[in-house]
């Protein structure tokens, strides 16, 4: 059982004049696998990111708390993962520089025997001496996954997990998203059927609201 | 926070070496300044308020031209998201400020050492009023071309808006640094220089508490 939760309060977001979403309220709490999902251009990358705290909301706000106390907005980005198609890493380092520059700047250790692990769980041991740029969609979309689980985060956070993905690689992701939501809280923003069989619960966005299921 | 700041500034320093990114587009634009100068004053002798003046341009438009890059080059390759993930604002802006703080400084450096060689009248009376406006010049340098980099590394047209953007806010400090590197040529005391270092402290002290405060809002939209 996770001792994280995250809520989300009256929270409306405008990109200029246009409308997104309003009065988006929720409570992710215990854990679990959680669904976001709704038309294109609904807001799931959106919210997601204001989730994640890299960009702020029009009104309303996101709490985040561990062990029942609130997280300061400026630590919260080492109790999260992130995974989205619109990721990049540095393409000039190696996957396992990377990682150890990412743990260095995040002031956490760098735990070999873990990143070592979802290497080997993500079929890229072999090539994380690779410099970034020699990899292919696939394998960057998996590199992204180790980037968001080397530090063992509380919130995870997968938008559109499975894009550019092999069937190989989709069932690695869907094991992993099983395994960290017996733990961890799980956040899946997504239109695949088959990546939102995976939630327990969803929360729909439709006509700048929200829809639960 | 110093010591993730660090690393931050490790990382671009590494992926500089790699990538030579802006250490390529400044020594070209160096040579390239001097050059010409060099060129239009043929024989001709320059009296030392041009010498000042030509010395702090060819600084402020390589500036424009390499220290843009700090955030530029992460929007352009799509990496901002990935440093949002992984450190604080302050951990990003001190990281990438400690870099320009160190490209600055090496970029002067060579730009005041070839002004030293090539130049007739870049004779310096008064050293340590020189060193003083050069370490805290480049320091308002720096933050200044941070914090404006960070501005408008989301922009559309990045390359136009940075020297305009750049040009009202550096203004104050070109002109003082130039008035100064006057009275280092003169001989003029430190004593005397009092005012012109004042504005020189305030300008940095006042770039760097702002840029701090404003970065937060800068980086999250």
């Amino acid at each position: 059982m996770s001792n994280y939760y995250l809520e989300v309060k009256n929270l409306t977001k405008y990109f200029g004049r246009r409308l997104i979403f309003s009065n988006l309220n929720f409570r992710l709490s215990d854990s679990g696998i959680f669904g976001i999902s709704g038309p294109n251009g609904s807001g799931k990358s959106t919210l997601v990111k204001i989730i994640a705290g890299i960009i702020g909301a029009n009104k309303g706000e996101v709490k985040h708390f561990l062990d029942g106390k609130e997280i300061i907005p400026e630590k919260i980005h080492n109790h999260i993962g992130f995974v989205s198609p619109y990721l990049v890493l540095y393409e000039e380092f190696s996957a396992e520089e990377n990682l150890l520059m990412f743990a260095k700047i995040r002031g956490v250790d760098y735990d070999k025997s873990r990143v070592d692990y979802l290497f080997e769980k993500f079929l890229l041991l072999k090539r994380k001496d690779d410099l970034v740029k020699t990899y292919s969609s696939g394998m960057k979309q998996r590199l992204k996954f180790i980037f968001a689980l080397m530090h063992s985060p509380k919130l995870i956070i997968l938008d559109e997990p499975t894009s550019n993905l092999d069937d190989e690689g989709k069932n690695s992701v869907y094991e992993l998203i099983r395994e960290e939501g017996n733990k961890n809280i799980v956040v899946v923003a997504s239109n695949e059927k088959n990546d939102l069989e995976q939630c327990t619960e969803t929360i729909f966005l439709e006509n700048f609201k929200q829809i639960n299921q | 926070m110093n010591s993730k700041a660090y690393n931050l500034f490790l990382k671009d320093f590494r992926s500089e070496l790699r990538t030579r990114y802006a250490i390529n587009a400044l020594a070209m634009f160096i040579i390239v300044a001097i050059s010409v100068i060099l060129f239009s004053i043929g024989n001709e002798k320059i009296n030392e308020n041009l010498t000042a003046g030509l010395f702090w341009v060819v600084i402020f438009f390589t500036a424009m031209s390499g220290l843009s890059r700090a955030f530029v080059s992460e929007e352009e390759r799509g990496t901002t998201l990935t440093l949002q993930l992984i450190a604080s604002p302050t951990t990003v802006f001190s990281g990438k400020l400690i870099f320009n703080v160190i490209l600055v400084f090496a970029m002067n450096a060579i730009i005041a050492l070839l002004y030293g060689a090539l130049f007739e009248d870049f004779i310096i009376k008064n050293f340590l009023l020189f060193l003083a406006t050069f370490i805290l010049g480049n320091i308002g340098l720096a933050v200044s071309s941070t914090i404006i980099a960070a501005i408008i590394a989301k922009a559309g047209a990045k390359g136009t808006l940075y020297p305009v953007l750049s040009f009202p806010i550096l203004l104050p400090l070109i002109l003082t640094c130039v008035q100064l590197t006057l009275f280092s040529f003169d001989g003029t005391s430190f004593e005397k220089s009092r005012f012109e270092l004042a504005i020189i402290v305030s300008y940095d002290v006042i770039m760097i508490t702002v840029s701090y405060l404003l970065f937060d809002f800068i980086w999250k939209e």
